[in-house]
C-alpha cells in the first residue's frame, strides 16, 4: 500500500479484497483518537518499577529518557488500568479536550 | 475426441462439468435437491477418476469456510448446496466475494422453510442477493453445464476474481435426465486457462487476508468491491461471447423469445422459461403480439440491457418465484421497475408470484398469467401484486 493517511486512502489503494501484504502495518493504526482520558504523570512518584507495563492491554508503555514509564499517546486508549495499577500513585487520569 | 451427447441427470452432469474444468477441491455437504451433484464428485473422487481433495464438512457453514481456505490457498474450488444449507452459509458468502475468492458453486434452488418445502423456488437465491456473488440462471441441462464451465473462467479472470454462483432450479433441474453434450475435455482445459490467484497463502510469501476494516477504510473497501462486480459483467458478456465461438452454444444476459416490436412481454427466470415460451407459441399462434424476456444475469444487474429489451413494450409483466414478504412487490419485479424508473418510455410493470415451493405452472398456467397480466395493467388491483393460484 502507498504511504498515505489512513484519511487519504481511495479503494484503488487497497490490494484485492483488502489483502495486506506488509507485515506489521497494524503499528500504523492510530488507537489513540479512541481515547477520551489520557494518563499524566508526577514522575517524583515514580520508582520505575514497570508494572503499569505489565499491565498496560495496549502495549504501549515504554521507558522514557529519564527511564519513567510512560504512555505512548498514538497508541493509549484511555483505559485508565495503568492509573489503576501503579501503587505509588504516578498516574493521574484526565479528560481529552475537545 | 468430439463432444458427445449423452443421456445423463442434471446433477450428474454438474459433476462431470467440475471434472472437466479439473477442480482442486471440492467441500460440500448433501442437502436435497442438490445431494446428486456433491455424491457424485465425491464418487469421482474416491474412484481416482479426478484428482481433487474432497472435505466432507459437518455443515453448510463449514463447507464455504473450507472454501476459502482453499480457494485463498491458490486451489480451484467448487461447492454446491441449495435451500436451507445456502442460509447457513449465508454469512461466509460475503466473505468470499469481499475477499474476492474465485469459488464457484451450483445452488439447486429450493424453497425456505417454514413450512418444510424440499421443492423448488427461488427463495433462497433471493435471501443471497446482495451477497457481491456473481449470479447466473439456466434454463436446461446443458445451460447448466454450458455456464458451470463459463462460472469458472469468469471467477477466475484476473479482471474479476469474484465467486459465480449458477442456479438451477430444485427438481425441475437437478433431477431431470436430459440429453446433453459434454465437451471435448481438451477443449474445456484451452477454454478455462490455469487459475493464477494472485496473492496464494504462501508461507514464503506471508499475507493476512480478510483483516479488520476499520471505519476509515471499511466504505472503500466495499466501493472497491462494487466497481469491481459491476465492471464485471462485460467480463461475463465476453466470456459467453468466446464460448459461443468455441462451442457454438450462445448466452446473454438479457436473451428474448419472440420479443421483437412485442406489445406486452413476460419476464421470468430460470427452468420455467421454456414452459413460459411454449406458452407464448400459442398465444402468437391466437395473432397476440406477446413476447418472453428471461434474465439470465442477475448480478451484476444488466441495466443496460434490460432497458434496451423491454422499454418499447406497454405492459411488462413479471414473474417472480419468491415473496419479498411485506414489501413493495416480487424481489425481481421490484428491481426491474427500479431499473426502469425514470426512463422516458416504459411498459406498465406487473407483478405476479408464482411456482412457490415447487408448484407447477403450465403452459395452460402461463396463458393465464399473462391475461391476468394485462387486466391488471389496464384495469389495476387491490393487491401490489397476485400470487398466480393461490386459494385466498
Ligand atoms: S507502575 Fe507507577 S511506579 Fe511503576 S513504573 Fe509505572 S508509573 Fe512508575
Ligand atoms: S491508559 Fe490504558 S492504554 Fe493508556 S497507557 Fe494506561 S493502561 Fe495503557
Amino acid at each position: 500500500m502507498p504511504k498515505k493517511g489512513e484519511n487519504e486512502l481511495t479503494w484503488r489503494d487497497l490490494e484485492i479484497g483488502g489483502i495486506v501484504t506488509e507485515p506489521g502495518n497494524a503499528s500504523q493504526y492510530q488507537t489513540g483518537d479512541w481515547r477520551s482520558q489520557k494518563p499524566t504523570y508526577d514522575f517524583d512518584r515514580c520508582i520505575k518499577c514497570g508494572l503499569c507495563q505489565l499491565f498496560c492491554p495496549e502495549g504501549c508503555v515504554e521507558p522514557n529518557s529519564d527511564g519513567h514509564f510512560e504512555a505512548d499517546l498514538y497508541y493509549c486508549k484511555g483505559c485508565g488500568i495503568c492509573a489503576r495499577e501503579c501503587w505509588t500513585k504516578v498516574i493521574t487520569m484526565v479528560e481529552e479536550e475537545g | 475426441m468430439m463432444a458427445k451427447r449423452v443421456g445423463m441427470e442434471v446433477s450428474v452432469a454438474i459433476g462431470e462439468a467440475a471434472k472437466m474444468a479439473n477442480v482442486d477441491v471440492v467441500a460440500a455437504y448433501p442437502i436435497t435437491p442438490q445431494t446428486h451433484i456433491v455424491e457424485h464428485l465425491a464418487e469421482l473422487v474416491a474412484d481416482g477418476e479426478l484428482d481433487a481433495e474432497y472435505i466432507p464438512v459437518e455443515s453448510e457453514h463449514s463447507a464455504m469456510s473450507a472454501c476459502l481456505g482453499s480457494s485463498a490457498a491458490g486451489a480451484r474450488t467448487f461447492t454446491a448446496t441449495a435451500g436451507q444449507g445456502l442460509e447457513l452459509m449465508h454469512e461466509v458468502l460475503y466473505v468470499a466475494s469481499s475477499m474476492r475468492l474465485p469459488i464457484v458453486m451450483t445452488v439447486a434452488n429450493r424453497a425456505l422453510s417454514a413450512p418444510l418445502s424440499v421443492w423448488g423456488d427461488h427463495s433462497d437465491a433471493m435471501a443471497v442477493r446482495d451477497t457481491g456473488w456473481i449470479q447466473l440462471f439456466t434454463e436446461n441441462g446443458q445451460e447448466v453445464v454450458d455456464n458451470v464451465l463459463c462460472a469458472f473462467r469468469i471467477a477466475e479472470d484476473q479482471r474479476v476474481l469474484l465467486p459465480v454462483m449458477v442456479h438451477l432450479d430444485g427438481f425441475h433441474l437437478s433431477h431431470m435426465i436430459e440429453p446433453i453434450l459434454l465437451p471435448e475435455v481438451e477443449a474445456v482445459k484451452r477454454f478455462i486457462p490455469p487459475l493464477k490467484y494472485p496473492f496464494p497463502l504462501d508461507p514464503l510469501k506471508p499475507v493476512s487476508m480478510g483483516d479488520f476494516g476499520p471505519p476509515f477504510i471499511y466504505s472503500e473497501a466495499k466501493w472497491a468491491q462494487e466497481v469491481k462486480l459491476r465492471e464485471a459483467k462485460d467480463v461475463v458478456v465476453e466470456c459467453w461471447q468466446e464460448f459461443g465461438k468455441q462451442f457454438q452454444r450462445h448466452y446473454s444476459p438479457v436473451e428474448e423469445y419472440r420479443s421483437e416490436g412485442a406489445d406486452v412481454l413476460l419476464l421470468t427466470m430460470g427452468s420455467y422459461s421454456e414452459t413460459a415460451a411454449a406458452a407464448i407459441d400459442k398465444v402468437r399462434a391466437e395473432g397476440k403480439n406477446i413476447g418472453l424476456v428471461r434474465l439470465r444475469l442477475w448480478r451484476p444487474f444488466p441495466f443496460a440491457e434490460l432497458r434496451q429489451k423491454v422499454s418499447q413494450a406497454r405492459v411488462l409483466i413479471v414473474l417472480d418465484r419468491a415473496l419479498s414478504i411485506g414489501g413493495p412487490v416480487g424481489p425481481v419485479c421490484s428491481e426491474i421497475r427500479s431499473a426502469l424508473y425514470g426512463q422516458a418510455k416504459q411498459p406498465k410493470v406487473v407483478s405476479i408470484v408464482g411456482g412457490l415451493g415447487g408448484r407447477d405452472i403450465s403452459v395452460a398456467g402461463f396463458e393465464a398469467i399473462i391475461s391476468r397480466g394485462i387486466k391488471v395493467a389496464e384495469k389495476g388491483s387491490r393487491n401490489e401484486f397476485e400470487i398466480f393460484g393461490v386459494r385466498e
